[in-house]
């Protein structure tokens, strides 16, 4: 299902060019013995993969406005796609009853488009073309077909360690790229290791949380139905990240979804073997050796064993930031973000209590439905009951009388159970936002985190310039210089040049995170907006159509019975 | 309130219409608290509005207690065998809730169907214990009430019959007979087997019936604590959405009172009817272990008989001087023979004539009960229904 021709040698070079990230693949290990040189291989061999064809980098028409949501609802296509929509429509209530819900599921359409619609469940089915143009993409990721397999290499026991993977089938119609459909095998590590790169990469963005590590027996591990929820879990999470608006043109997401065999990603193992660097480091710094934070340092966050220094430094900031001697030469004083950050606090607290609250209106409508049922089977047993024993008519009649009454209660009860499977989807957005607050803390620490840097190099800077200072004075007094004094000076000068450098980096990255925060705290917005807004009408709309017919089967059974009324005094 | 006719023609008419038709009607109301602690009680005031000679004016008004109409019950029990005597409301177990509003008003409608159901039966209304119980006052009542207890303690109905199993079986043992003597009539067992069953099935509808009513309460009570969740969540978005999630809150929590009453409405109208449809099954049973009395007691009298006829036979034959004795006690025995054995067929004819009046009173019974039922849940939906449509307008103006 390619959406435009495919010319040969278009599809040549399509070819072509995945043997050249193949290529790189092979060549990308060799080049990792510097550890700090291989980040920046790694984004180099990517950017060349750039020129190709991704159905997740084409250009998107700008989200909101061709934003399903904000354009004529679908819902309203689903209630009588014959019928124009018009407002007239509520003059006299529309009996939904008739509506609505084999799948309804209106947020289908969102995920295909990829408007971050936080994931549909999985087994929500296809797409409903009604709603959306022919011309608009989509792209659809499927994780299925869980397989267990072996660790071949470095097994301490032999035939020792397996583990499992997942088969993940991206489906597009974006034209010009490999084909419409393709598919993968992936495990659960890879999935960590292209989560931490996104970490990395796009710090300041509401990167979707990646489904928990499950510190388990390795025999849970491959019981049927943790694999199950796993590959429910992956499932959604890879939605998720294609919905993003940025994240989806992502290289380390293109390379996840396409490139056969071993993920070409390096693994946080590869990162922290880094450790070894800062280990060497780590003397020369405490030995009064200046080794300046390099300036592509910068760009992450102080981590682990790697940059010990680094982050001794950093901690003193944050110290003397907090009890708060001299005034931080920079701060945070954007008011409009501290006030929203305030506001996603509360919010967040909020949406804990109504997605608490959610779960237990479910408990409520499920038991109602339960009970609904259960009773009605003990009418059925009665009438059946009264029907073999019967002797006298009024025996028969009662037991007609049980057979309407149980009829009607089991008919209810599976109403119940439909509403309540479909109140589970649509309250679902209440869990999946709280779940972004996650995305939102890790993008707010990423600034933070970046301010905190600058603050260091600062202070730092202007403590190099004052010893300079002092050396300077000092050698000053000493006729004809101080050799070792003026060398120690030009050292000095040497590091404050990096020192600047690495300040310039820093300050650039902080406020390219400050506007990553800002954009997406717009995006989370309006798509809040717009997701709540579909969910409490398709809320609405369900009890609606599910209490329409709930009455019917009730009222008839009134019907049948209404004599008694007129016969009792 | 039921009007009580003494003819069983059962047409209804106001009470107060003039002389000429007979009617008895009564009503239990107004509970009160009464006494401290322990000894609290609840007492029900019970009004007599009746022109039946026996029966003192046009209206009487008493005072009585929970055990007052368990006298009645007793009494009634053990006058009028092979009659289903009307089941009363239990006696509640459960300290906490004997004095909650709920309790009281199920046992007060309880006993007021029960009092009015004895005045609509044709024998029952003619009784002397149900004139003390509707004029005595409170001294005699009381008197009357400790004297019975003891002797006519009720227990549960098959507690009984295991007790009166007991008792037979120690007299069979003692008269030399080890199987329990029981009537070997098909129609019988069959009905027997047929009220015993449908307890078993009855108990477990009812069962079902009283979780559903908790299931409204449930339901309503998380609709409650939803709406107030998304009116915090509506406060914290403001705007449009704001507003839309505070109207959504608002129409959970106008539901959540609506499905308390809801499930008020069923306890009353069909988990309490179910419920007194078992109680009247058990009050059935207790009449089969009469039943299996009195047939005991006239097949011992039929054995004592003939033993006695060989006896007397045999003084005769010796001319014994004990003849005339003997004589005299086979005539006394021969004529409490005679009455059991009346008694018994009483008890038959009755059991035959009350069962068809069973039947036909629970399927009116159950059928309102039913109506109701289906009325209500209609009117739940419907207003649920309309409840959540009145919001989609705004929804509606919401994303456009």
């Amino acid at each position: 299902m390619m959406g435009s021709e495919n010319l040969d040698s278009e599809e040549a070079h399509m070819y072509a060019s995945r043997e050249e990230m193949e290529n790189l693949v092979l060549d990308e290990p060799s080049n990792n013995n510097n550890g700090t040189k291989s980040f920046s291989d790694y984004r180099s061999a990517m950017s060349s993969l750039a020129d190709t064809h991704h159905p997740l980098s084409s250009p998107m028409a700008a989200p909101a406005d061709s934003d399903p949501l904000l354009t004529p609802p679908p819902f309203r296509d689903f209630r009588n796609p014959n019928v124009a929509t018009d407002n007239s429509s509520y003059i006299e209530p529309p009996s939904y009853s008739d509506v609505i819900f084999s799948p309804f599921d209106e947020n289908a359409v969102n995920e295909i488009n990829g408007v971050d619609s936080p994931g549909r469940s999985s087994d929500s089915s296809g797409f409903l073309s009604k709603s959306t143009s022919s011309s608009s993409d989509y792209v659809k990721i499927t994780v299925s077909n869980p397989q267990k397999e072996q660790e071949t290499s470095n097994s301490l026991v032999p035939g020792g360690n397996t583990y499992v993977t997942y088969l993940i089938t991206t489906r597009t119609n974006i034209p010009g790229h490999n084909g419409s459909e393709f598919s993968v095998r992936r495990r659960f590590k890879d999935v960590v290791t292209l989560s931490d790169r996104l970490a990395e990469s796009y710090r300041g963005f509401f990167i979707p949380p990646r489904p928990d590590k499950n510190v388990v027996e390795s025999q849970v591990m491959q019981k049927q139905e943790f694999v199950e929820q796993r590959r429910v879990a992956l499932e959604k999470y890879l939605r998720r990240l294609a919905g993003h608006p940025v994240i989806r043109k992502s290289d380390e997401l293109k390379v996840f979804l396409q490139v056969q065999g071993k993920l070409p990603l390096p693994t946080s193992t590869d990162v922290a073997s880094r450790m070894l660097d800062g280990a060497v480091k780590l003397p020369k710094q405490l030995f009064g050796e200046s080794v300046a934070v390099a300036p592509h340092e910068v760009v992450q966050p102080a981590k682990g064993a790697r940059d010990l220094l680094r982050i001794f430094k950093e901690l003193k900031q944050s110290m003397a930031n907090d009890w708060g001697g001299s005034k931080p030469p920079v701060v945070e004083e954007d008011k409009e973000f501290l006030k929203k950050k305030e506001r996603m606090h509360d919010l967040e607290q909020q949406l804990s209590n109504a997605s608490q609250q959610a779960e237990s209106l479910v408990k409520g409508q499920q038991d109602m439905g339960e009970t609904m049922g259960e009773l009605g089977l003990a009418f059925i047993k009665l009438t059946k009951f009264e029907n073999e024993e019967a002797i006298f008519n009024s025996q028969r009649a009662r037991a007609a009388d049980m057979k309407n009454v149980a009829t009607a209660a089991v008919k209810a009860s599976r109403f119940y159970r439909e509403l309540n499977a479909q109140t589970v989807k649509h309250l679902d957005t209440l869990h999946e936002y709280l779940g972004l607050m996650l995305s939102v803390h890790g993008a707010f620490s990423d600034r933070s985190s970046a301010l905190l840097t600058v603050q260091t190099l600062i202070s730092e800077l202007s403590s190099l310039h004052l010893r300079a200072e002092k050396l300077e004075a000092a050698s000053s007094k000493i006729f004809g210089g101080d050799r070792s004094r003026i060398r120690k000076i030009e050292e000095l000068k040497e590091t404050i040049r990096v020192t600047e450098d690495a300040k310039h980096v820093a300050t650039g990255e902080y406020e390219r995170i400050k506007e990553n925060n800002r954009s997406e705290l717009e995006r989370l917005g309006r798509e809040r907006r717009a997701d709540f807004l579909n969910m409490l009408k398709g809320f609405v709309l369900n009890q609606v159509g599910y209490a329409e017919k709930i009455a019917n089967v009730w009222a008839k059974v009134a019907e049948e019975t209404s004599a008694y009324t007129r016969e009792s005094t | 309130m039921i009007t009580a006719q003494r003819s069983s023609s059962g047409s209804s008419h106001s009470p107060r219409s003039p002389s000429s038709q007979p009617y008895l009607s009564i009503s239990v109301t107004d509970p009160v608290k009464l006494g401290n602690g322990v000894q609290a009680y609840i007492s029900y005031r019970v009004i007599t509005k009746t022109n039946f000679p026996e029966y003192q004016g046009p209206e009487k008004i008493v005072i009585r207690r929970y055990s007052d109409f368990v006298w009645l019950r007793d009494r009634l029990f053990e006058k009028y065998k092979g009659v289903f005597i009307p089941p009363l409301p239990e006696k509640s177990a459960v300290e906490k809730f004997r004095f909650s509003a709920e309790f009281i008003e199920l046992r007060r409608q309880a006993l007021d169907v029960f009092v009015n159901r004895i005045a609509l039966h044709h024998e029952l209304q003619q009784s002397e214990d149900l004139r003390t119980f509707l004029q005595a006052d409170e001294e005699t009542m009381e008197r009357l009430r400790s004297q019975e207890t003891g002797i006519f303690k009720k227990k549960p109905a098959d507690l009984m019959q295991i007790f009166k199993e007991v008792q037979t079986k120690v007299s069979d043992v003692v008269l030399g007979k080890e199987k329990p003597v029981e009537e070997s009539n098909p129609e019988y067992e069959k009905l027997k087997n047929y009220i015993f069953e449908l307890e078993n099935h009855l108990s477990e509808a009812q069962k079902h019936a009283y979780r559903l009513v908790k299931r409204h309460r449930e339901l309503g009570q998380s609709l409650s604590d939803f709406g107030k969740a998304v009116k915090l969540l509506g406060a914290c978005e403001g705007d449009a959405l704001g507003k839309a999630f505070s109207d959504l809150g608002a129409k959970a929590e106008t539901l959540s009172v609506r499905l308390q009453k809801e499930a008020h409405q069923l306890l009353m109208n069909f988990e309490e009817p179910l419920k007194d449809y078992v109680r009247a099954v058990q009050s059935i049973k207790a009449t089969i272990a009469e039943r299996a009395n009195a047939f005991r007691h006239q097949c011992e009298l039929a054995e004592t008989i003939k033993l006695k006829e060989i006896n007397l036979d045999k003084l005769m034959l010796t001319r014994s001087d004990k003849v005339g004795e003997a004589e005299l006690e086979y005539r006394e025995l021969k004529l409490e023979s005679e009455e059991a054995t009346r008694r018994f067929e009483n008890i038959v004819r009755l059991m035959n004539e009350e069962m068809v009046r069973f039947q036909d009173q629970k399927t009116l019974d159950m059928g309102i009960a039913f109506h109701e039922f289906a009325k209500g849940q209609a009117r739940l939906a419907n207003n649920i229904a309309d409840a959540w449509r009145s919001l989609l307008p705004k929804l509606e103006a919401c994303s456009s």
